[in-house]
């Protein structure tokens, strides 16, 4: 079973999600004793079913003709000691190794220069507010790529609005769940500049399983670039300005902000910066105006079961909002 | 088809074993004792945690008088079973209704002071965490006094018709075990919520 | 002493009942299993009842199966899979694991220690029928579940029901209670007959039994049910908690009003734990009592296997909050509760290794019960080893809440547990009914419920280590999923065959089997001196016992077991 992971671990690591495969601190110590302790418990299977095999084979009742009973052996004490010692010595080493890195990950100490981002799970996408940067958006995170030699971790305060939630992005670190009037902590270090994927990973209602997660790992221009956009209030851009008011006169104002609009609700994502990201319905489909307008028409299509009610806007009302969401960058 | 399998042979030694009967309520008494484990833990673990309303300290008395009721009551149980195991029927009846006396007192003295609290403290289950806690701690132990009591008066109904004698002192015996746990509840539920919760 | 007891040999039987019984009414009959309070009956209604309820099981786990056979399939709707996995997982612990291991104790732990029934006789129905009630009530949640916007139906918040998802506001209709409800009234079932074995156990067995002569099955028995009383009660609690929740507007778990969400998760998972020892505990009966009578050899360390299993019942209470690594505790409670973990599988490696002591040297018939005995023995070493995999909490971190700890816990549910449970069958069904089952089927059933079960549960690991999340309703192309969810599927379909022709086997050799006789497999426990089926009465007459295995003793008189204990 350990074989077949260790052979395999090649093509397990080139899955966009593999935990074998990790791109940064967190996960990377996962992966050196989680192979430590594949190696153990490899050992132990390969010793135990070999003996296992040997005495099936071994001692298989052949000659049926003769039937004596075998001798009877009731126990022994020094085998029955070492088969207790041996594995409480084992237990005893696995719990060190695995002590150490549950310290060094939880009470890692923040560098000076680490990014802090406040998540808050939601049914059915993520929120994210960046309290020193002044940025709030939703579904698509992006962390400067961190230097081993000049780390710049992001660091999570996760909470949730509704009910548990957990974040789990396997190249990047173990999960950690949101749960509401909590608040939990975790930190992420990609080393490398890409999209690292990931999902919900508790149940939390019917769209539980397109509750994506998008983690993009910029490089430091690349990240004080978004930085900068995502600061600036919404664009105003006089050709939708029609859209702009359909949209500032339907019930979207109540869940959904877009800053320096009067709309401020909270239930939904923030749409201030929409067009600059990649997908909607949190990960579920690709961010385009054929899209956006479907979502907003009826989002149970992609996502049924999704909160946002369908809006039964009429066609020039529907085409108006997508053309001025469609300007948010 | 039914067989005789082994000869019978007589054991070296007497074969005893422990009484089915002390056995069932044991089990029953450690069950029952893990519920409210959950729910003292409930308790504590909300202590002070409560957003607003009423605390404990502001509307929870020390109730005195209904403990000493309840916790005689253990007393008066079990010299009704010594004076039944004796043959006492007329003792054993006395100290049964002074019991289920005592037993009454005490969950009329809970809903006194429930009332007191609902309508004049305004404390419910709905109103805060302390509120929940108290009123579930509280209630699941006046349910079991009650469940109690209802047995101890259908005993004495037995033995107000002349239907009890010392042959039943055992099931007595296993009964009464079931009236100390509730007893003993009590001792903790008191010390939780009424001197560590103030 | 010795020789009275040898004067009477275990084959020598005497018959003395009437020629012919006479012919029921089927009315007569129907009533006769409902007012029963025959212990044997009782178990075999709860054996019944829990065939039935795997066949259900099994019907949502294909449905399930058949839904993740692609990326993006529209089988069932996502409501409908939430419900699936819902029940599935109710319905196989509750309805299933939990009745079938009480009715084969029922069955069996008064014939194994010489008693004629157990303890409490009309607790025994009540705990039986007030179970069966909680299962009906799950699944009549399907038609009375309706409540606001035609939320309701059956369940859908999982098997362990998080808070806050099952307040009243995130699962409106009655869709929670009726899991709620019929889990306490099983629940309620399952303290009672737990009560019934303790003291059967303690208090009826036949003379010159002493708890060190009690087979270990009896032993277990005593231990799943001490363990019940400790276990069950927590979710009682817990679920009136809930109930006080969602309709007197307590706060126990409103995250709104101050309370925990992580209350729930530990009050459930300080059941949860428990629970799952409860289910795999008689499974370690099962194979202490099979495995050395198909070794031809005494089991191996008696007295280590009975500190063993002892020991694992009280480390299993100290074990819970592995479930909760990725909730948020300090690193001090999850550095104990890995080490709490991980001690326990000292004492479980223990059984391992003496059963395999027991085989060494022995002489193995692989008959049925020996193979799915076999097959226990390496999936229960693999799931032990996976295990312990999860119990290194950082490892835990990327593996729980995935599909690799799915694949664990069913390597425990069905390549332990279930393959113990038809090993069970197969032994004592000539017991029950007087007629073996047939071997040839047993193999079909055994070779198509390895291959299938290995097809499956081998598989489901490694979409867990590629980042596949368990409850999902779809998943995403692209990641490198799709083949093994397709191989698992297959692997799920490959074993309803098996359980099927399984099924079959029971039905058909009830009319056509060999006739067994006492003792069809020369074992050495009290069942076997009695008749195939036992007399209502179980013994004629009370077995005196002077060893651990006191039929061994009659048949083999120049070396009776006392001389070695």
């Amino acid at each position: 079973m350990a074989g077949m992971f260790i052979h395999s671990s090649s093509y397990l690591a080139q899955s966009s999600t593999s935990i074998f495969s990790p791109a940064g601190t967190p996960s990377r110590w996962i992966f050196t004793l989680s192979m430590f302790v594949l190696s153990i418990t490899g050992l132990i299977f390969l010793v135990v079913a070999g003996l296992l095999t040997y005495a099936l084979i071994r001692y298989r009742h052949r000659n049926l003709l003769t039937y004596n009973e075998p001798t009877q052996i009731y126990g022994s004490n020094q085998i029955e000691l070492a088969w207790t010692v041996i594995p409480a010595l084992i237990v005893v080493m696995l719990f060190l190794t695995s002590s150490r890195v549950i310290l060094a990950t939880q009470d890692a100490k923040k560098p000076a220069d680490a990014v802090d981002v406040v998540v808050v799970g939601h049914q059915f996408w993520w929120e994210y507010r960046y309290p020193k940067l002044g940025i709030v958006t939703a579904n698509e995170l992006h962390v400067p790529v961190s230097d081993p030699a000049h780390p710049t971790p992001t660091y999570l305060e996760m909470s949730s609005a509704d009910l548990d939630h957990s974040f789990w992005v396997p190249r990047l670190a173990g999960k950690m769940d949101l749960i509401p009037n909590r608040v939990n902590t975790m930190w992420i270090d990609p080393d490398t500049a890409g999209l690292y994927l990931g999902q919900c990973a508790q149940y939390c209602g019917v769209q539980h399983a397109k509750m994506l997660l998008r983690v993009y790992a910029d490089t430091p221009k690349e990240f004080a670039a978004w930085v900068a956009q995502q600061q600036k209030p919404a664009v105003e851009d006089p050709a939708v300005a029609e859209g702009r008011e359909v949209f500032l006169h339907n019930a979207c104002v109540n869940c959904h902000t877009i800053t320096g609009t009067m709309a401020n609700g909270r239930f939904g994502p923030d749409l201030t910066h929409l067009a600059s990201r990649d997908t909607i319905a949190s990960g579920a489909v690709v961010n385009n105006a054929a899209n956006l307008k479907q979502w907003i028409d009826n989002p149970d299509s992609f996502k049924p079961g999704a909160l946002m009610p369908p809006m039964h806007l009429n066609d020039h009302d529907l085409n108006a909002i997508t053309a001025y969401l469609t300007t948010l960058h | 088809m039914s067989t005789i399998p082994i000869t019978p042979d007589a054991a070296d030694e007497p074969w005893v074993l422990p009484d089915r009967g002390t056995v069932g309520m044991a089990c029953l008494i450690i069950a029952e004792s893990a519920i409210f484990v959950i729910f003292v833990v409930a308790y504590i673990f909300y202590m002070g945690q409560s957003l607003g309303g009423p605390t404990p300290r502001q509307v929870l008395e020390l109730p005195i008088f209904t403990t000493i009721c309840l916790l005689s009551s253990s007393f008066t149980l079990h010299w009704a079973v010594a004076a039944l195991r004796k043959s006492r029927v007329g003792g054993f009846t006395a100290w049964l209704a002074l019991t289920v006396t005592l037993g009454a007192i005490f969950l009329i003295g809970t809903g006194m002071e429930w009332y007191h609290l609902i309508y004049i403290d305004h404390l419910t289950i709905q109103t805060n965490l302390f509120g929940t806690t108290f009123y579930s701690l509280v209630g699941l132990h006046a349910t079991h006094v009650i469940v109690g009591l209802l047995m101890l008066i259908a005993a004495l109904i037995f033995a107000l018709t002349g239907h009890v004698n010392e042959k039943h002192a055992h099931r007595m015996d296993v009964l009464s075990l079931y009236w100390h746990f509730v007893d003993a509840v009590w001792v903790v539920v008191f010390t939780v919520v009424y001197v560590l919760g103030r | 002493m010795a020789d009275s007891v040898t004067s009477l040999s275990a084959v020598e039987t005497i018959d003395v009942t009437p020629a012919e019984k006479p012919r029921q009414l089927f009315l007569e009959v129907v009533y006769d299993w409902i007012t029963t309070v025959d212990h044997k009956k009782i178990g075999l209604m709860y054996i019944a009842y829990s065939l039935i309820f795997l066949v259900v099981g099994g019907i949502e786990a294909i449905i399930m199966r058949i839904q993740l056979a692609v990326p993006h399939n529209t089988f069932v709707s996502p409501e409908v899979f939430n419900r699936m996995f819902t029940l599935h997982g109710t319905t196989m612990v509750f309805f299933v694991g939990m009745p079938i291991l009480f009715g084969f104790g029922n069955y069996l732990v008064p014939l194994m220690i010489g008693a004629r029934d157990m303890a409490f006789p009309r607790l025994n129905a009540f705990s039986f029928w007030i179970s069966a009630l909680g299962g009906i009530l799950l699944y009549y949640s399907f038609v009375g579940g309706v409540g606001l916007y035609g939320a309701g139906s059956a369940p859908d918040v999982g098997w362990f029901a998080y808070a806050p998802l099952t307040a009243k506001v995130f699962s409106p209709g009655h869709s929670t209670d009726y899991w709620t409800i019929s889990i306490l009234l099983s629940g309620i079932g399952s303290i009672g007959t737990a009560l019934n074995i303790v003291a059967t156990v303690l208090c009826m067995r036949c003379p010159g039994m002493k708890l060190n002569r009690m087979p270990l099955l009896s032993w277990l028995y005593l231990v799943t049910s001490s363990m019940v009383f400790i276990a069950i009660s927590p979710l009682t609690a817990a679920q009136i908690m809930l109930l006080l929740d969602r309709y007197v507007g307590s706060h126990f778990f409103d995250t709104q009003a101050g309370g925990s969400a992580v209350l729930w998760m530990h009050f459930f998972w300080i059941f949860g734990h428990p629970e799952v020892y409860i289910l795999v505990l008689p499974a370690f009966a099962f194979a202490n009592e099979i495995i050395p009578v198909f070794s031809r050899k005494a089991v191996f360390g008696y007295p280590a296997m009975v500190a063993a299993s002892v020991g694992i019942g009280f480390i299993s209470m100290s074990v819970w909050a592995h479930h909760m690594f990725a909730v948020g505790m300090g690193a001090g409670a999850n550095v104990f509760f890995v080490f709490s973990t991980m001690i326990i599988s000292v004492p479980t490696g223990i059984k391992i290794f003496n059963w395999l002591a027991t085989i060494w040297g022995g002489k193995i018939r692989f008959a049925s019960p020996m193979l799915f005995s076999v097959g226990f023995l390496f999936q229960f070493l693999i799931a032990g080893l996976t295990g312990i995999m999860l119990s290194v909490a950082p490892f835990d971190w990327q593996l729980t809440g995935s599909y690799f700890v799915v694949a664990h816990f069913h390597y425990v549910l069905v390549g332990a547990i279930l393959f113990m449970i038809f090993a069970a069958f197969y032994y004592w069904y000539p017991k029950v009914t007087g007629r073996m089952m047939s071997e040839r089927l047993g193999k079909w059933h055994f070779w198509l419920m390895v291959i299938g079960f290995h097809m499956t549960f081998d598989f489901m690991h490694i979409p867990g280590l590629l980042g596949m999340p368990r409850r999902i309703y779809t998943y995403e192309p692209g990641r490198g999923w799709e083949i093994w969810n397709l191989l698992v599927s297959v692997g799920a379909l490959i074993q309803a065959i098996a359980t099927l022709i399984f099924i079959y086997n029971l039905v058909h050799s009830y009319y056509k089997g060999e006739k067994a006789g006492n003792d069809p497999w020369d074992a050495w426990t009290l069942e076997w001196s009695t008749a195939s089926p036992p007399p209502a009465y179980n013994f004629a007459t009370t077995p005196v016992v002077h060893s651990r295995r006191p039929l061994w003793d009659i048949k083999h008189p120049e070396d009776p077991d006392w001389n070695y204990e």
